[in-house]
């Protein structure tokens, strides 16, 4: 059994049943998940979360959907790293990289997809689909594969080349649409009307799956040892992934998981080609104008965010921040943490990295902070943002003379008697 | 001028469950309140208290979002169509 009290519309408060519905009858507002607190405060425990899976379902107490056999490629539970090297470059103190790459199929949005699809199936939807921008393609093609669901995904035509086969590779149909993702996610929102029995994760599964991300708060607090932050920079696409993060050190205060009560301050990271929520935060404005994006950053490219407002809302009641980066400084950005650390991003990864060190410089993100960074998407489905920027150091003939010549004198020279042992 | 009008699930009850809605007007914010003289109930759904669209309410006209062309103002054409679409989708 499930904790779920029921739905909930966050503009106008009108109650729902917690059925296949995502905004509110009346005025369209979005419907948020409400759990019986206490209940869940009665059950959960540190003890009760350590003997569970290495997933995000040890944390099922609070998530929408309970299923002792979920939709599951072990999505959730990966590595918090703690980034010395970077910190020092970035003249930060404590800080550490949620490592999301590691998920099944290399993103955060398996954490999403995996809660989605065990609810749809719970509420007998038969066909996955979703509107992508390439992560949560990938995920729901996979995730539905091991279903045994049929799926159907729209992507925009112009995405990256692994992200498609990536998609692709399941044996799902796959709709590349002519147009931005914001005209896909318009052709989807209208496809729902049309397609009722199809669960579109993110149109009307969307109040359960976006719970999903809630997880990287949860994993979060766990791994520092059940205390959380004091700054987290999430990346920012429609901006439900930041508003859950703040939703999930409240709730794990709110259960007592935690010892202190926690004073987070989240900050917004996005692709100046694609700024609607930065550019409200500079202008100190709550109207989010939509944009027509124009950036590499293609998984955060949503010139429409549909939870804009929202995450705007939590950075500013945090005492966070939000800023925007070019795409020559995401580039920057990957390279920068694959070398300080050895972890490779796509570019939303870069996104988060670069505005972190912008914040950095500014004095929003402080040394005296424990500061975690979001990075929630691997570098090998956005190798094309790094043409060009990486590459071999040198090509030669497979000579001991050719080597020492393209290394120069930048190493010993590799074929020195002295340099042998003696048999 | 005849504007198709595309009605999302959660409107249909105003509409007697039909998806599609034909009404006259020269303007977006014409053919909603156009809209709304035909099938009552509209208006207050859709708008806010100063008559702009709600938060999350987006209109497109021939798929495009009326943010981005003249907002209700934006002058429609015979036979376009017009689409309600609820925000709150994607990402």
């Amino acid at each position: 059994m499930d904790f779920v009290s029921g739905l909930r519309c966050r503009e106008c408060g009108r109650a729902y049943p917690a059925e296949a519905l995502h905004v509110c009858d009346f005025c369209f507002g979005p419907l948020e998940v409400t759990y019986d607190y206490e209940a869940v405060a009665a059950t959960m425990s540190r003890e009760r979360i350590a003997a569970g899976p290495r997933t995000i379902w040890r944390y099922a107490d609070l998530l929408p959907v309970r299923d002792t056999s979920p939709v599951d490629l072990g999505a959730g539970f990966t590595p918090l790293i703690r980034a010395d090297r970077l910190a020092a470059e970035l003249g930060l103190g404590e800080l550490w990289i949620k490592d999301d790459t590691a998920n099944p199929t290399g993103s955060f949005k398996d954490r999403v997809v995996s809660v989605a699809l065990t609810k749809a199936r719970q509420l007998g939807f038969k066909i996955a689909a979703c509107a992508s921008t390439g992560n949560l393609a990938n995920s729901v093609a996979a995730h539905a594969a091991r279903a045994g669901m049929e799926s159907v995904v729209l992507i925009p035509y112009d995405l990256e080349a692994a992200k498609i086969t990536m998609t692709s590779v399941y044996g799902g149909r796959v709709i590349a649409v002519e147009g931005s993702y914001d005209d896909v996610n318009r052709l989807c929102a209208e496809l729902t009307s049309e397609q009722p029995t199809w669960a579109f994760v993110n149109v009307n599964v969307r109040t359960y799956y976006a719970e999903g991300s809630k997880t990287l708060a949860f994993e979060v607090g766990e791994q520092l040892g059940w205390q959380a932050p004091d700054h987290v920079v999430v990346p920012i696409g429609s901006g439900s992934q930041l508003t859950k993060v703040a939703k999930g050190f409240e709730e794990l205060w709110k259960v007592g998981l935690l010892d202190e009560e926690p004073h987070v301050r989240i900050s917004g990271a996005q692709a100046a080609g694609c700024s609607p929520v930065a550019t409200a935060f500079a202008e100190g404005t709550d109207a989010i104008r939509p944009v027509k994006p124009d950036t590499i950053a293609k998984s955060l490219a949503i010139g429409n965010p549909a939870d804009g407002w929202y995450a705007l809302d939590a950075i500013r009641s945090s005492g966070g921040s939000c800023a925007s980066v070019t795409d020559d400084e995401v580039v920057e950005g990957i390279e920068l943490l694959a070398r300080t650390e050895g972890i490779f991003a796509e570019t939303a990864g870069g996104v988060t990295i670069a505005t972190l060190a912008k914040l950095a410089a500014q004095g929003v993100v402080r040394s005296d902070e424990r500061v975690v960074a979001l990075v929630t998407g691997h570098g090998l489905k956005t190798v094309e943002a790094l043409s060009g920027s990486v590459g071999p150091t040198a090509t030669i003939a497979p000579t001991l003379e050719a080597f020492d010549r393209a290394l120069g004198d930048t190493y010993e020279p590799a074929h020195q008697p002295a340099a042998r042992s003696p048999r | 001028m005849s504007i198709k009008v595309r009605i999302p699930t959660q409107l249909r009850t105003l509409t007697a469950g039909v998806g599609e809605v034909s009404v006259e007007g020269s303007t977006v914010g014409e053919a909603l309140k156009a809209l709304d003289v035909a099938h009552a109930g509209f208006a207050e759904r859709i708008f806010d208290d100063g008559g702009g669209l709600r938060r999350f309410v987006n209109v497109f006209l021939a798929d495009e979002d009326v943010r981005f062309l003249d907002g209700l103002a934006t002058p429609v054409a015979d036979g376009q169509t017009l689409s309600i679409v609820p925000a709150v989708a994607g990402g």
